[in-house]
């Protein structure tokens, strides 16, 4: 087997309590299908048969019950449940299921919609025998008005500094701007193998990365990191250009014979080499390519650790773990598919003007004089009449009474909006009630 | 006869359900084994009576139409040639029969048409192969030297859609995804595949690669990428990708290693070369592979039959590239005098250790690099030369016949050596040899015996290699003239990979074997082919 898939779905969605303090964050409704559907649906199309999924035992309960999650994923889910407490980070979580790996692991998180071309990430992995390969994308603005938030938008405070090569492929340096106290230092030796570095700071992460086996059993031994994002891709991207990794160490047959058991030295670990290393080792020097030009070292500069990033410029990747993501995600993640707007078991009365960009759920039930624009109306949601409902997002099990006005809002489900309410930039939590003559407004 | 024929009927006919059973294949023995009868019922009744035959033709059509393609031996010759009579022109055959056949028919209704055709397609394959089994058996003793004929590979023709349609099956059958063709070709070119770099073939492959093995995916991602590019280092690595499919490879129940494993392997060369056309150098090695895993016998078992396959593998790599290196640096360095200044054309891995280890020895000379776009590739052969310490002068192709003056030897590396003597090697380098030739300058080409191939060409159009023509776009102070280029219908970009030098041109060989002149490559394939 090349490559074992894991999910990361135990997040809890911290930069958007408001939405998942009763849902949890990777059942959220989005374009009426659950959040996590869309990675596995990623990974079914490209052809994976099997997944690890690391989740909570809740949402492990609501996926056991969720019609789309049973019906539509046809891959075979290996649950395995972690502690909610939210002390485990990702890489924790790896090195939970450290035994069922075998090979190397795709990791994606639950939050990710993208339609990118998954071979391509993994391209870079298998051509270079690269230890890390992840996927990033050239963001761009969220232009709607996100609800809930006062005045306009902070800007990302903290950025992103990521450091690529001339091919934009390599990645050498990574750092977030909370980790550099004076500025940006980057290593002489590092300078002097890639002279010409671009640094980007707009791109958004897609939490997609492909790691080396040796990683994860890396990552057994090392308890003292515990997030992939925030200190793996740092530690390796930073190891690619230590000192002691650049050695060859080219390791005699008795060696060769158990792999399994890791040196002392944290260095050597990451180095494990194929039994047929002094072969490989034959070809590329044989092999009339180069990675670089310019100086006088050989291809990759004689490193064994390279760490590959593939920037998506075009197509959608946006990762769902912020408000404004959300509802962003809302409105592209259905383009994405060739579903009807309309579900079938939808009672829609005739005189409803709905637009062609809305999406109505199963069971909804709409009633005349509505209005319906650029929304999306979750399963089982009631709309009464003289309705208008302009930008927003109504979770499952709503009711709107009639002659409401929704315009940029979030409705959260099971809410019920009174008669005649007037919401604007809003975001109703779960099983709120707002009474009836209500005007809220930003 | 239609007597003896009854009675032998029974116990070959059994033998033929015993193989229908099995499947429709029969295995080799057992098909030349009946071919040898037929053949001997041929020459026994060919002179014999025709209406004789014909008789008995009816009663075995009307009994044995739903055999297969391994015919009883008993059967009278004739009857194969009519049983193909209802599709083809029925003119050998007499008339009565097909009328004879349809009642026939009627009354067997268990074979279908397409099962009939396919029989009959098997028979007629098997007689082909009969035939040429015949001819190719050596009659003579082995310390004969009788030329053995091998089965050349097919040419590539792109522009043949039968062809084509031949190789998309072949690939369906294998699972393996069909690469296709990129770009206007220029029409002498057109019998040629020219595949895009943007359009790896792991595009239509599923991600976690389960028909391909691992190793042989990231090899092919590795051909067409350039990253393996060379003839030595292709063929090292794709040994080193063998190795790790031996080592992942489990003999299914019922089957035998010896064979299960070759029909394995042919899968993972047919997507290999659609990554990248297989180099000469490449089929030899999968030739020896293929060779050592027929010849395990049958009784060995998995894992020794698995370490012997590792072994040899081990042992082909370092007899043929690295001692052959070695003997070849040595009979070289000969050659080499002090004060010399040798020519070298792009970046040959084979040229390159012999400049290397002739500077070891301290042996004072200076090189000149030639090189040629799009592939630049005498920039790395630079570098490793400078990195020794070796001087160097570079220059690229135009300015050949500028620098030969200086020159006194010129070193070339080869791709293949083919039959006739012609070099098969880096487009380029038969331009360089004409040069050298027009003002005298020694040639001398440096292959490996590995690397010495049965084909035979004279020009470099038959069989080439077509590279990315967007290889040939280059952007010069901000633009890039042949950004469109395919928008312009009469434009086509060529980029050639090979080409071939002819012996007139190359006044040495040095081979693993010794210094021979370039018309001798035929005695070496000789040699050589009687030694295996």
């Amino acid at each position: 087997m090349e490559l074992q898939a894991v999910l990361m779905a135990a997040g809890g969605g911290s930069r958007m309590t408001d939405l998942t303090y009763n849902t949890p964050k990777p059942m959220l409704p989005v374009g009426n299908k659950p959040l996590m559907w869309y990675p596995l649906n990623l990974l079914e199309r490209v052809g994976f048969e099997e997944v690890i999924v690391i989740t909570t035992k809740e949402v492990q309960k609501m996926m056991a019950t969720d019609p789309k999650m049973k019906i539509d994923v046809k891959m075979k889910l290996d649950v395995v449940c972690i502690q909610e407490d939210g002390d485990m980070g990702t890489a924790d979580a790896l090195r939970h299921i450290q035994q069922k790996i075998k090979t190397d692991v795709l990791v994606v998180s639950c939050d990710l919609i993208t339609d990118v071309a998954l071979h391509e990430v993994v391209d870079l992995f298998r051509a270079h025998n690269a230890t890390l390969a992840m996927l990033m994308s050239n963001a761009h603005e969220f232009t709607e008005t996100v609800p809930g938030q006062k005045g306009k938008k902070k800007t990302a405070e903290q950025r992103d500094f990521v450091g690529v090569d001339q091919s934009g492929k390599r990645l050498l340096f990574m750092a977030n701007e909370a980790d550099l106290e004076d500025g940006l230092s980057i290593r002489k030796s590092i300078m002097r193998k890639h002279p010409r570095m671009h640094i980007k700071t707009g791109l958004v992460d897609a939490h997609l990365y492909c790691l080396k086996k040796a990683v994860v059993d890396f990552l057994a031994d090392n308890k003292s990191i515990s997030s992939i994002r925030g200190e793996l891709v740092p530690y390796l991207v930073r190891k690619q250009f230590s000192k002691t990794t650049n050695s060859p160490k080219i390791k005699d047959d008795a060696e060769n014979q158990n792999q399994k058991t890791n040196d002392s030295s944290t260095n050597h670990e990451l180095l494990i080499s194929s039994r047929d290393e002094p072969l490989l080792q034959l070809a590329q020097e044989r092999s009339c390519w180069n990675d670089h030009r310019g100086d006088m070292s050989e291809a990759y500069h004689g490193g064994k650790l390279r760490c590959y990033v593939h920037i998506i410029d075009q197509g959608l990747c946006c990762r769902v773990n912020t408000l404004a993501a959300y509802i962003e995600a809302n409105r592209l993640a259905p383009k994405l598919f060739e579903e009807p707007a309309v579900h079938p078991s939808a009672v829609i009365s005739e005189r409803c003007q709905m637009g062609s960009d809305s999406i109505i759920g199963a069971l909804c039930q709409v009633a005349d004089k509505t209005s319906i624009k650029r929304s999306t109306l979750g399963n089982s949601t009631t709309v009464k009449e003289k309705v208008k409902v302009t930008n927003s997002i109504i979770m499952h099990g709503v009711t709107i009474e009639e002659g409401c006005n929704i315009q940029g809002s979030v409705i959260c489900s099971n809410a019920v909006i009174g008669r005649g309410a007037d919401l604007k930039y809003c975001l109703v939590g779960n099983g709120q009630r707002i009474e009836p003559e209500v005007i809220v407004t930003t | 006869m239609a007597d003896s024929g009854v009675t032998d009927e029974p116990g070959t006919k059994d033998d033929v359900h015993r193989a229908k059973t099995e499947g429709k294949e029969l295995s080799k023995e057992e098909k030349q084994r009946l071919r040898k009868e037929k053949k001997q019922q041929k020459k026994n009744k060919e002179k014999k009576d025709e209406k004789a035959s014909h008789e008995s033709e009816k009663k075995k059509n009307k009994e044995e139409k739903p055999v297969s393609a391994a015919a009883p031996a008993s059967q009278p010759p004739t009857q194969p040639s009519t049983q193909k009579a209802p599709s083809a022109v029925p003119a050998p055959a007499p008339v009565p029969v097909p009328v004879s056949e349809t009642p026939a028919l009627a009354d067997k209704p268990a074979k279908t048409k397409a099962d009939l055709k396919a029989e009959r397609r098997a028979r007629q394959e098997a007689e082909r192969a009969s035939k040429q089994a015949a001819t190719s058996k050596p009659k003579a003793p082995p310390n004969e030297l009788q030329p053995v004929v091998k089965r050349l590979p097919e040419h590539v023709q792109v522009d043949n859609p039968g062809v084509l349609k031949k190789l998309a099956k072949k690939l369906e059958r294998q699972q393996i995804p069909l690469r296709l063709d990129y770009g206007y070709k220029v029409s002498l070119f057109s019998h040629l595949h020219q595949y895009s770099r943007k359009a790896p073939l792991t595009q239509q492959l599923s991600i976690p690669s389960t028909v391909i093995h691992p190793a042989i995916v990231r090899l092919g991602l590795q051909y067409s990428q350039g990253i393996v590019a060379g003839s030595n280092a292709r063929s090292v690595a794709l040994l080193h990708a063998f190795k790790q499919v031996i080592r992942d490879y489990t003999t299914p129940p019922n089957e035998e290693l010896s064979r299960d494993l070759v029909n394995k392997l042919k899968p993972y060369i047919s997507f290999l070369s659609q990554c990248r056309p297989l180099s000469a150098s490449m089929g030899n090695a999968i030739k020896y592979i293929k060779k050592e895993i027929s010849n395990i016998p049958s009784q060995c078992k998995e894992e020794e039959a698995k370490r012997k396959l590792l072994s040899c593998i081990d042992c082909y790599i370092d007899e043929k590239i690295i001692l052959a290196a070695k003997a070849i640096a040595k009979s070289s360095i000969e050659k080499i005098s002090n004060g010399d200044v040798i020519l070298v054309y792009g970046c040959s891995s084979l040229v390159n250790h012999i400049l290397c280890e002739a500077f070891e020895k301290n042996i004072k000379f200076r090189v000149i690099v030639v090189d040629s776009r799009p592939r630049l590739e005498g920039r790395e052969a630079l570098r490793r030369l400078v990195q020794r310490g070796i001087s160097c002068t570079y220059v690229l192709i135009s300015a050949v016949s500028y620098i030969l003056p200086e020159v006194s030897k010129v070193f070339l590396g080869a791709h293949a050596l083919l039959a006739n003597g012609y070099v098969m090697s880096r487009v380029g380098t038969s331009q360089i040899a004409l040069v050298a030739k027009a003002f005298n300058v020694p040639v001398l080409v440096c292959c490996e015996t590995y690397k010495f191939c049965e084909r035979v060409q004279t020009d470099s159009f038959v069989s080439n290699e077509l590279d990315d023509p967007d290889d040939l776009i280059v952007t010069r102070k901000g633009k890039t003239q042949l950004e469109h280029w395919q928008d312009v219908p009469s434009l086509g970009l060529l980029n050639l990979v090979y080409d071939v030098t002819p012996p007139d041109f190359v006044d040495l060989v040095i081979t693993d074997l010794g210094m021979i002149p370039c018309t001798s490559v035929p005695v070496v394939l000789r040699v050589k082919n009687v030694d295996q």
